[in-house]
């Protein structure tokens, strides 16, 4: 999942400073697998040299954590293409589509549309693996099969998440006001017991895949 | 403005409306179907997906819009001219009970060109062709309740097929089978339509299934989505 594009999500509503993107980038994505400092600054940095974000402002004092970060127009229409663009549809999505769903409806866009343009994504794929099956042989049609049960199990989840996207909605805007810019880094809040990202898919089936 | 023919569509429902008591099942669903293509209609059940398919195929008439083959309006003809419509130029294909029970399989596939006045031989003849193409000519001899799920889902597809329709209107037609039969019945349905050159409306909640048309179109709350393009 691109930490760019989501820390420009969450720079779209309001500037922030990076440990206050890297909270939220946990509680909301990190599935348990919080970022590194590290990461935080070196992906801001990577931002500010593209122009995709710039300083908003500098607190007394040294280092990193001093500065908030704002997005640039041209951060907006970066955000804006990735969140327009399907996803080259495949197992281990679910946190890119997850994080998109939300960042739509947290910056007051379509969420639907997202996730329809992905639908539509996943069911062209459909068509060519179903297209190859009926050419190939056996095995080529066990192994389109593979892919099949699973790009439907994805739709499935697109699909109910098209029908939860108000309740979604709901549960973001309680959670949606930034954090004063002057609090030190919070501890934690508890983690939302609804929106949450889908749990992780057991290794075996990783094994599976990569032999 | 107006298109060279065969840029019309070969059918059109257009901003269908259609309440049952006070539940909206269709509400402004537009739907155009191309001469030959497979188009799935996919929605959540209640949606509408099978509602706007009778509408379409003039078994129900809506209470606002148009529905148009090749240049006629469905509406603007008698029940008689509908009928014959349906049985000339539609087949049909449902989640089940549609075999007559007393006939043999053979015969229910004859039966479209018997009511069409075909003679009983010749009609056997390509009835008995079309069960070989479905892969099913060894329950020729059977009744519907005699043979398994699949093997009567795809006598149901010779019998749309047997009257070499222009469409094929498909609702859940593998709503009542196990994945391989459902396969099964996909492939001979969409390859014989293929090459029979008739067009097909599937009606399936079942991505899988969908996967089998050209394209498709999404039903939520009685309202069509069309496709929304990724920018490129
Ligand atoms: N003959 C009918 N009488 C009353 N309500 C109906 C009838 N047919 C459909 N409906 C209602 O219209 C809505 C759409 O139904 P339908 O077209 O069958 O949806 P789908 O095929 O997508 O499941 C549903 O709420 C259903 O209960
Ligand atoms: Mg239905």
């Amino acid at each position: 999942m691109s930490i760019g594009q989501t820390f420009l999500g969450l720079l779209e509503a309001t500037p922030r400073h990076g440990y206050e993107l890297k909270r939220l980038y946990d509680e909301r994505f990190g599935q348990g697998r919080p970022l590194h400092y590290g990461q935080v600054y070196s992906t801001l940095a990577r931002l500010l040299k593209s122009g995709l974000v710039e300083v908003d402002g500098v607190e007394p004092g040294a280092g990193p954590e001093r500065k908030r970060y704002a997005i640039t127009t041209a951060g907006v229409t970066d955000v804006q293409r990735w969140l327009a663009q399907p996803e080259k549809p495949d197992i281990y999505l679910q946190n890119t589509l997850y994080a998109k769903v939300v960042l739509g409806l947290l910056t007051g866009r379509n969420a639907a549309d997202i996730l329809d343009i992905q639908r539509a994504e996943h069911l062209r794929l459909m068509r060519e693996l179903t297209r190859r099956k009926a050419d190939g042989d056996l095995a080529d049609q066990l192994i389109c099969d593979f892919a099949l049960f699973h790009l439907e199990a994805d739709l499935r989840w697109l699909e109910l998440t098209t029908a939860r996207l108000d309740h979604l909605a709901a549960t973001l805007h309680d959670e949606a006001a930034p954090t004063p810019p002057t609090s030190p880094a919070p501890p934690t809040s508890p983690a939302p017991t609804d929106g949450r990202p889908p749990q992780h898919v057991p290794t075996q089936f990783s094994s599976q895949e990569t032999t | 403005m107006t298109e060279p023919t065969e840029k019309q569509p070969l059918l059109a429902g257009i901003e269908l409306h259609k309440t049952y008591g006070s539940t909206p099942a269709l509400d402004g669903a537009t739907l155009r179907i191309w001469a030959g293509e497979i188009v799935a209609v996919m929605g959540a059940s209640g949606s509408g997906k099978s509602t706007l398919l009778h509408c379409l195929a003039g078994i129900v008439r809506p209470d606002a819009g148009e529905v148009r083959y090749r240049d006629r309006e469905l509406s603007a003809m008698s029940d008689a001219e509908r009928s014959a419509l349906r049985r000339g130029e539609f087949g049909f294909v449902f989640q089940f009970g549609q075999l007559v029970p007393e006939l043999t399989c053979l015969e229910n596939v004859a039966l479209p060109l018997r009511l069409d006045r075909v003679r009983r031989r010749e009609a056997e003849r390509r009835a008995a062709e079309w069960l070989t193409r479905l892969e099913v000519d060894d329950v020729a001899g059977q009744r519907p309740g005699e043979i398994s799920g699949g093997q009567g889902q795809r006598v149901a597809v010779a019998r749309a097929l047997v009257t070499a329709p222009r469409v094929v209107f498909a609702d859940e037609p593998t709503g009542a089978l196990d994945s391989l039969n459902g396969e099964q019945v996909m492939r001979l349905l969409t390859e014989a339509a293929r090459q029979a050159g008739a067009a097909v409306v599937l009606v399936t909640h079942e991505p899988r299934v969908a996967a089998y048309a050209d394209r498709e179109i999404v039903v939520r709350d009685g309202r069509t989505r069309e496709t929304v393009l990724a920018p490129r």
